[in-house]
């Protein structure tokens, strides 16, 4: 028998998530031996050391504009896990992103003893639940994210459908556990916990019947195999086309496009706070890192075959998100659905394909840090102890706490794009990639789409200046430094990249070519 | 030539006062006011400096004082400033209205409990971006401070605005002027992804015209349904009367005076020289809605019961007048546009201050609410009838020499038109005259002896501010010759792009005839 050829490992490659994961694990082991009243400091500072750690992995590598692949034998690349350009300025923005919302989960100052409770499932009030809310809250939540985290940066680097899957799920099931356990409104935590597992699991289902057709048309899951396949195959295109169609399913419910959004407004609401942000940042950019990847490097030679049902979904995503959004008279239903439009002229990025990932990426990061920053103030609003999210509540913000409605009002001037924001930036940048690809239709429907969804961002806007107090109107509690340093950098990077978005367009510029396209 | 960077200051002056003023403390409302007006006194200083250092010879380059600062290089985005004639115009139109409009709002926030500091740093950015959008020879700049001065208009009109719909006008005002603007940006990124990456206006308009026709046109349907929108031309008009109705009178004698000249400017400034083929194509079209909205706003005016509405529908048929003389493409009637900007700014800006005088005192617009109220108050009856008198162009006025020369351009080109908006000035007469008697003459509105205030005729404060203004427009309607001569270079450059042949102008000013002849 010969001997196997030995596997060559890129540890250093690998290093950003390998830093991560062992991170999550040290956290787990801090459960066990630290003490209840110590384990909030240490985690925390285990979670933000190792993503700091981790992104300065990411610049060393980018830096070097490293191309390559993490496994290889003999030379010949395998295609599990691709560190290009796109895989990590993903991972860098994940793990940018990802500090931030840590941060806004380890906020303890609003509540006393945070959002979470580590036993959801205890009946509100009864005697088990007052002694748990006497503790000082659950802390399990920071190596969940971290393990979430991971699943992310691997998901974006997944060069083929296996390895994706796995980062999928990886990424999915500590976000399930996430959203329900809330320490407020515990059965609608509950119930968006129950239903995004459910059709989380249904679109998992999709992807691995999805993965199975390409590898019955392709002969392999990997990426750039089903690439040269989509010309070279003998094999029924209808197995492509099922194919293509589910693994499309499975990852834009992920990206909340329509119609796979359903889930979005409901999760994005009975979530805590804090995991929503996390969801509409981080997740945001994981799941359009695997759709660029999947179209760029997978399937671009079978554009045709896509073009005409991907363009329907990123219009019905555009329109759909933003008249949604106008009716929503709750704060975090409103960003759930402007969540869903934005969804939607990423996908625009997508369809246009080689020339737009550059500025899809770039988008990716400005809208993740304006929409942590936005749920952020969200989460400091409060009636009591709990989140004041209907908007009526919301009216005359300006009068009572002026610093939190300015604030405020910059993010929703950024989400509607306005010049001197990263809102203005992205779209701009977004449009004119679209623009040279020949979207023109597309962008036309973006645009009609951003001037709806200015007319509901503009409402919050007239509410909390123009709108007279109630009399028991909510206080804003001072944010602790955690949660002020999360708006403070959210806000930063909005007006950063809206006057000075030069030093990043070079960035996603010199970073937007995939290996193996 | 002048080395200081006296267009930047322009710019920054009353940005840094917007600044500076949002941070004084809100029970110091004198502090505040005092700044403001000295920050908007330096830009009417600046603004002195650069009118006498400006060359007003017919060789002189089309823009003067050009600064340029790179900013943002990946979209050829630099702070890039220049000034013809007829941006001077404007230039000087704002920064002469926007303390005159701060003096007018003076007293008018001690009633209501609103921050005095924030509205007055309010107007400063608004005065910011409005300078800037004139001063601009980038187009990506431009777009920018076109779209940056909804933010500080829309609070001003939806905070401090008078009238129960004021939060509605202003996020409608705000929405479509919004649509505008995006239509416009997908048209800007257009225009910059098919001429390999340039927002330089200079470098654009040198440039061959685009060869693609059709291209043109969407170009210039992007660009020009937001400057439609921004004048506002019918059938775009709807938001303007809500917004002048519900805007504080100062607010709207800038927001009508000032702002809405951006649309009329940029369509000389943008449309004509980017889209020429494209203007041609469309002009019919625009005098068609030109001379609707002339008469179509007039007749609405008539029918007006509310003062500050009825002025509003007033300018939307001034700015048909505008219209007609941009898009006649002849010397006199363009010539006549430009300075109807000025002189409307002027008529229309001194008469929504007076009518702002009066709802001040009668804390009403409504015209029933008044009748018979110059028995008491003569001297301001008297300059409203001034302020009437000048919007429908009485000769001796400063806007009878534009309308005329719009008129006169009109005649030469297309009679038909010329004539149908003839009428709209006897329609001006109708709605002036008639407001004015329904207001001030005729049997007393007993109501009116109930409120004091409305027995105090003009302060001192009222007089000092509306005086330059009365000045002006007298002066101006004298001796218009300077303006003609201050706007005629810069019209002939612009024109060049239609006739196609410099009409006055040495063909080595105007590039883009020479790259024409050299084909």
């Amino acid at each position: 028998m010969n001997e196997a050829p030995a596997l060559q490992i890129d540890w250093g490659g690998l290093a950003p998530m390998i830093i991560v994961f062992v991170a999550a694990f040290l956290g787990l082991l801090v459960e066990a031996v630290v003490p209840k009243g110590k384990r909030l400091v240490v985690q925390v500072s285990l979670a933000v050391a190792a993503l700091a750690g981790s992104f300065a992995a990411v610049a060393v590598l980018l830096n070097d504009d490293t191309n390559t692949t993490a496994f290889s034998i003999e030379g010949v690349r395998l295609g599990s896990v691709v560190l290009d350009g796109p895989g990590l300025f993903l991972q860098g923005t994940i793990a940018v992103l990802s500090v931030i919302a840590i941060l806004l989960l380890a906020e303890r100052r609003t509540v006393k003893g945070g959002d979470f409770v580590a036993e959801a499932a205890v009946v509100a009030d009864s005697a088990a639940d007052k002694a748990q809310s006497r503790e000082p809250g659950a802390t399990e939540i920071f190596p969940l994210t971290l393990f979430a985290v991971g699943g992310m940066m691997m998901f974006v680097t997944a060069g083929d459908l296996l390895t994706m899957f796995v980062a999928l799920e990886m990424l999915s099931l500590p976000l399930y556990l996430l959203c329900g356990l809330a320490k407020r409104r515990r059965l609608i935590s509950q119930e968006a916990a129950l239903k995004y597992f459910l059709l989380g699991a249904f679109a998992s289902a999709f992807y691995v019947y999805g993965m199975a057709m390409l590898y019955g048309f392709a002969g392999t899951v990997d990426l750039a195999g089903i690439n040269q396949a989509g010309i070279s195959s003998d094999e029924p295109r209808m197995l492509l086309y099922i194919g293509v169609a589910m693994i499309a399913v499975a990852m834009l419910f992920k990206a909340a496009a329509v119609p796979f959004h359903m889930w979005t407004p409901d999760v994005y609401t009975g979530a805590p706070t804090p995991v929503t942000a996390l969801m509409a940042g981080c997740v945001k950019v994981a799941a359009f890192g695997g759709l660029l990847r999947v179209f760029n490097v997978g399937l671009s030679s079978s554009a045709w075959d896509w073009h005409l049902i991907l363009t329907v979904i990123a219009v019905a995503t555009m329109i759909g998100g933003a008249i949604f959004a106008v009716t929503q008279r709750n704060i975090k239903r409103l960003l759930a659905y402007s969540s869903i439009a934005n969804a939607g002229y990423l996908l625009v990025g997508v369809i246009a394909l080689g020339d737009a990932v550059g500025s899809t990426m770039f988008y990716l990061a400005a809208y993740g840090f304006t929409v942590i920053a936005a749920f952020a103030v969200v989460s400091l609003v409060r009636d009591g102890d709990e989140e004041a999210t209907h908007l009526a509540r919301w009216a005359g913000l300006g009068k009572k706490s002026p610093g939190t409605a300015v604030v405020f009002t910059i993010l929703m001037l950024a989400l509607a794009g306005l010049p001197f924001t990263s809102g203005f930036s992205a779209k701009f940048s977004l449009f004119a990639a679209a623009l040279q690809a020949d979207e023109l239709g597309l962008v036309i429907v973006g645009v009609v789409s951003s001037a709806i969804l200015a007319f509901p961002y503009l409402r919050v806007v007239v509410l909390l200046w123009l709108n007279e107090p109630a009399p028991d109107a909510p206080t804003v509690n001072l944010p602790s430094p955690m949660a002020g340093t999360v708006v403070a950098a959210g806000v930063a990077a909005t007006l950063i990249l809206g006057f000075a978005p030069g030093f990043l367009l070079d960035i996603v510029d010199q970073a937007s070519t995939f290996l193996g396209t | 030539m002048n080395e200081l960077p006296l267009l930047s200051a322009l710019v920054a002056v009353p940005l840094i006062g917007a600044v500076v003023v949002a941070s004084i403390r809100r029970e110091q409302a004198a502090a505040a006011r005092w700044t403001a007006l000295a920050f908007s006194g330096a830009v009417a200083v600046i603004t002195a400096l650069v009118a006498v250092g400006f060359d007003y010879g017919p060789d002189a380059p089309w823009l003067q004082f050009t600064e340029s600062y790179t900013w943002i290089e990946n979209w050829d985005l630099s702070l890039s400033w220049g000034i013809d004639g007829i941006a001077l115009l404007l230039v000087a139109l704002t920064a002469g209205l926007t303390p005159i409009a701060m003096l007018a709002a003076w007293r008018d926030l001690d009633a209501v409990k609103r921050s005095v500091p924030a509205f007055f740093a309010l107007i400063l950015a608004l005065e910011a971006a409005m300078l800037a959008t004139f001063l601009a020879s980038n187009v990506l700049l431009f777009y920018f401070f076109f779209e940056a001065m909804l933010v500080p208009m829309y609070f001003l009109i939806g905070s401090y605005g008078t009238g129960p719909r004021r939060q509605y006008a202003a996020v409608k005002f705000f929405l479509y002027s919004l649509l505008g603007g995006l239509f416009m940006l997908v048209a800007v990124i257009a225009l910059w992804v098919n001429n390999g990456g340039v927002f330089d206006w200079q470098t654009l308009v040198e440039a061959e015209p685009m060869a693609d026709g059709s291209l043109q046109n969407w170009l210039f349907l992007g660009f020009f349904l937001a400057f439609a929108i921004k004048a506002p031309f019918f059938p775009f008009h709807t938001w303007l009367p809500d917004a002048g109705g519900a805007a504080p009178a100062a607010v709207a004698a800038l927001l009508v005076g000032v702002m809405d000249k951006i649309g009329t400017f940029a369509i000389l400034r943008y449309c004509i020289p980017l889209f020429p083929d494209a203007t041609k194509t469309f002009a019919p079209w625009v005098i068609g809605m030109s001379v609707i909205g002339v008469l179509y706003a007039a007749f609405v005016a008539i029918g007006q019961t509310d003062l500050k509405r009825l002025v509003a529908y007033t300018s939307i048929a001034h700015f048909g007048f505008i219209g007609i003389g941009i898009f006649a493409f002849t010397q006199a009637s363009a010539t006549g546009a430009v300075l109807y900007m000025f002189n409307h700014g002027l008529a229309t800006g001194l008469l929504f201050i007076v009518v702002g005088f009066l709802t001040f005192r009668r804390g009403s617009a409504q015209i029933t609410d008044y009748g018979g109220a110059a028995k008491t108050l003569p001297l301001l009856a008297g300059i409203f009838l001034f302020a009437g008198l000048a919007s429908l162009s009485l000769p001796g006025t400063a806007p009878f020499i534009s309308e005329f020369l719009v008129l006169f351009g009109a005649f030469t080109d297309n009679e038909p038109v010329a004539v149908l908006a003839t009428l709209g000035i006897i329609l001006a007469a109708a709605y002036v005259l008639w407001m004015y008697q329904r207001t001030m003459q005729g049997d007393r509105n007993p109501a009116l002896d109930e409120v004091p205030a409305m027995k105090r005729d003009l302060t001192v404060r009222e007089k000092a501010l509306v005086a330059p203004l009365v000045i002006a427009i007298l002066g101006f309607g004298f001796f218009p010759q300077p303006l003609i001569d201050a706007v005629g270079p810069a019209v002939d450059n612009t024109l060049v792009f239609i006739t196609g042949e410099p009409q006055t102008a040495p063909s080595d000013n105007v590039p883009a005839a020479e790259g024409v002849s050299n084909e």
